[in-house]
């Protein structure tokens, strides 16, 4: 049985890998098997399960297959549905703007800073705006790091400041001019309703009406930031899940770096 | 239960040493009152509302003799003062300031024993109310039954009180025990309570008197369908702290969070201004028969939980005698730990539940409060949620008492719907499968979690005799808990601190110690009974 399958998918043209054509894999090339879950405002029963079928229908997932629901409320129903999905994209054309860097380690980066600047650099981190989760910012800035990276105060080349959270954007720039920064690193965690966005438009704004935007390095960070995002609000970088201390310190070395050039 | 061994003289002396702590500190605070101390007890009072500006009346009244220099008095003081001179309500009174067509400095003087009279009998008429919700909760508890095993609770926070209900409702249809609603960020350095329903807020929804009363009675309304108590938790913490315990007290909140010590150390909050706060609402939370819920697991989100377990279970210590010396009563200490070591620690979970079990069996009769991972949760669903099982394990072979239930979408977003109710399937298929399995094991003597218990009592001991040596206030200033320093002069709301006078006048407090031993013993009376009941079935 399963030697004929395979047998199959080999003479099957549509079973190859096409960039150009990328799909969903569930254990079969081009496949297309999604997962999905989401509730809608509705009773449990035979209708709601229709209703759930013909949504993914129209989402573009073929053969959906409602796997489970269930009730959570009165008016409430939880589903799981699997499917084929009917879209591709091209891979081979897609661009993504992703901060892109050699990782250093902390002793290369140590070793960078003294050749290139012969001083320290000094950063500045902080949660800004009513934002009260430090998770972030001590996650890159703490000694103790986050996941085995190791946060930047253990690096001996920068100088760092934590503000910690709940800093308004007007306290973080007069502390950034106070301990004469080099970068300023911001970290926003509660995005409800976009007010990460608004927060960090409003820093960009009074940066640039002091004349102080292009004196600092401005990299922000979050689980919704990315490095698309940061560039659109008018940061030099965004930095989202999964990425640590040593990639925003060999981000900082090499921009700083060229910059020195360029001047 | 299995039991670990404990070095118990280690304990005794831990203990000590925090009742030491919290003493000479209560000494030093004892000499003070604050701007919302003074505005709580406005709020005792019956004055509530806001101004032509927006801005509460109590904040009006208190800033009116703030300003006046003459708050030292206490506020009963002048009211009383002006409401006996004028045959006036304190409502009245506070709406004339607004209007500034009175100031309470100028009325004409009153023989002082009269005033001790008429804020005695004000006083009465309150804490009579906060009595009558108490009696309420412990009916409706007894008619429903309250059941044995963690309480399982989830948060509601989507900002818009009325959404928050709709939530609350489902969540108690599928299981919840204790709904909380989560503040709005920023709430906790407000010097003042917004007023009246709110349906904007940022990862949380205000905490207002009326959001109080709206979800107090759809609460009521699920728990009538349901056949159980459902409890409502809410935070009286940060700068308005004792307001919104009276708020609680008065809108019958079951369970809420307080805690100085977080407020110092992760909001910032002057230390001085905050340690006499949180004094004044222990003691109407004592009286109210609400459970409070102490902070040390934020420790864990910022410092290392393997490395800092210690000043965890230090600052459960000078928590617990903290709460004793304000008048709350151990059934009621809600002491928080967490859940939080990295995942990829080998034997982390055999430390977590040393951890949990020795919290267990220190402090016996609290109503322990263990949160669930949230440091490590990734934004991989698959995996939060089997961390949120190991975790539950934790929580039900421990007897813990409130459950926080853990989200699979933690790190990703506020908790919809379904992630809800994932999670109270998560802890209820862990709860039925492994009800008696803390009951039914043993555990090693010298061993992995024996160990580690011990060595964690060890260095908590340790912290508690240096903290004793100098004192709670240099402690904070030097950074000795989680690594945060901060100094005694600094931080928010120092300015609201005031001098009391000698005839400084608070009739609430011995009222209020009152409701509190009472309440404790009809606590322990019933317990005696239920037990009994037990051995006789």
């Amino acid at each position: 049985m399963s030697s004929r399958a395979s047998h199959q998918i080999k003479s099957n043209p549509d079973n190859t890998l096409d960039l150009t054509h990328i799909r969903p894999y569930g254990d079969t090339m081009n496949d297309g098997k999604v997962q999905l879950s989401f509730t809608l405002p509705i009773p449990d029963n035979e209708v709601a399960v229709e209703a759930a079928r013909q949504l993914a229908l129209k989402m573009g997932l073929a053969e959906p297959l409602v796997s489970h629901h269930a009730p959570l409320d009165k008016g409430f129903t939880f589903f799981v549905v699997y499917g084929s999905l009917t879209h591709h994209v091209d891979y081979t054309q897609i661009h993504a703007d992703s901060v892109d860097i050699n990782i250093m380690t902390i002793e290369e980066t140590d070793l960078f800073i003294q050749q290139h600047f012969g001083r320290k650099i000094r950063v500045i981190g902080a949660s800004t705006g009513t934002d009260a989760h430090t998770v972030g910012i001590d996650a890159i800035l703490n000694m103790k790091g986050y996941a085995g990276h190791y946060g930047l105060e253990r690096y001996k080349m920068l100088e760092t400041l934590n503000l910690g959270s709940q800093v308004s954007n007007e306290d973080f720039i007069r502390k950034a001019v106070e301990f004469d920064a080099d970068v300023l690193l911001v970290s926003q965690t509660v995005t409800q309703k976009n007010i990460h966005i608004q927060n960090l438009t409003e820093l960009v704004e009074l940066l640039e009406a002091e004349r102080l935007r292009s004196r600092f390095l401005l990299i922000i960070g979050g689980p919704r930031i990315n490095h698309e995002l940061a560039k659109e609000i008018g940061c030099d970088a965004g930095f989202g899940p999964g990425k640590y201390a040593d990639d925003v310190a060999s981000f900082i070395c090499e921009e700083l770096a060229a910059r020195k050039q360029q001047n | 239960m299995a039991k670990l061994k404990l070095d118990w003289e280690k304990v005794s002396q831990a203990r000590d040493a925090a009742r030491q702590i919290a003493e000479d500190t209560n000494a030093y605070t004892q000499q003070f009152t604050t701007t919302t101390v003074e505005r709580s007890i406005c709020r005792l009072l019956g004055i509530d509302g806001v101004d032509a500006m927006g801005v509460p009346l109590p904040n009006v009244v208190v800033e009116h003799l703030l300003s006046r220099h003459v708050l030292g008095h206490g506020i009963v003081y002048w009211l009383g003062q002006a409401a006996i001179s004028l045959n006036k309500e304190p409502q009245e009174l506070a709406e004339a300031v607004s209007k500034g067509e009175l100031d309470l400095t100028q009325t004409a003087p009153v023989d002082p024993f009269e005033i001790q009279l008429w804020a005695e009998k004000k006083a009465e008429e309150a804490v009579a109310k906060i009595h009558h919700n108490r009696i309420i909760r412990e009916e409706r508890l007894q008619i429903y039954g309250d059941h044995s095993g963690p309480l399982l609770y989830v948060i509601v926070a989507t900002g818009n009180i009325y959404e928050d209900i709709v939530q609350a409702k489902a969540a108690a249809r599928q299981g919840a025990d204790v709904i909380a609603v989560i503040r709005t960020t920023g709430q906790s350095l407000l010097d003042y309570v917004p007023y009246g329903a709110t349906t904007e807020g940022f990862g949380g929804t205000m905490a207002t008197q009326e959001n109080f009363r709206l979800m107090r009675a759809a609460l009521d309304e699920a728990g009538e369908e349901l056949g159980r108590y459902i409890r409502l938790c809410n935070y009286c913490s940060g700068l308005c702290m004792p307001e919104i315990a009276v708020m609680g007290a008065l809108e019958r909140l079951d369970v809420m969070l307080n805690d100085a010590l977080y407020g110092i150390l992760f909001r910032d909050i002057n230390m001085q201004r905050t340690l006499i706060d949180q004094s004044f609402s222990r003691l109407v939370n004592a009286a109210a028969g609400i459970i409070i819920n102490t902070g040390e697991d934020n420790y864990l989100t910022t410092s290392d939980a393997y490395e800092e377990a210690h000043t965890v279970l230090a600052s459960q210590f000078i928590n617990e005698q903290f709460a004793l010396q304000a008048g709350l009563p151990e059934e009621q200490m809600g002491l928080g730990h967490a859940f939080e070591m990295n995942p990829e620690l080998k034997n982390a979970f055999l430390y977590e539940y040393a951890q949990a079990q020795m919290a267990r069996q220190i402090f016996p009769n609290a109503p322990l409060k263990y949160m669930p991972p949230t440091k490590f949760k990734t934004g991989d669903i698959f995996k939060g949620y089997v961390q949120d099982a190991l975790f539950n394990m934790v929580t039900v072979i421990s007897h813990q008492r409130i459950h926080l239930l853990g989200m699979l979408t933690e790190a990703i977003h506020t908790p919809f719907m379904s992630d809800r109710a994932l999670a109270i399937a998560n802890a209820r298929y862990i709860a039925t499968s492994m009800a008696d399995f803390g009951d039914d094991i043993e555990f090693r003597q010298g061993g992995i979690m024996e160990q580690r218990a011990n060595t964690v009592l060890d260095l908590a001991l340790d912290l508690l005799q240096n903290i004793r040596k100098d004192g709670l206030f240099r402690t904070l200033e030097e950074g000795r808990f989680a690594g945060i320093k901060r100094p005694f002069e600094g931080g928010k709301g120092l300015s609201g601190v005031v001098s009391k006078e000698d005839h400084y006048l608070n009739p609430f407090v011995s009222l209020l110690w009152e409701q509190s031993k009472a309440g404790s013993e009809r606590y322990q009376q019933n317990k005696a009974r239920l037990e009994q009941g037990e051995i006789y079935e």
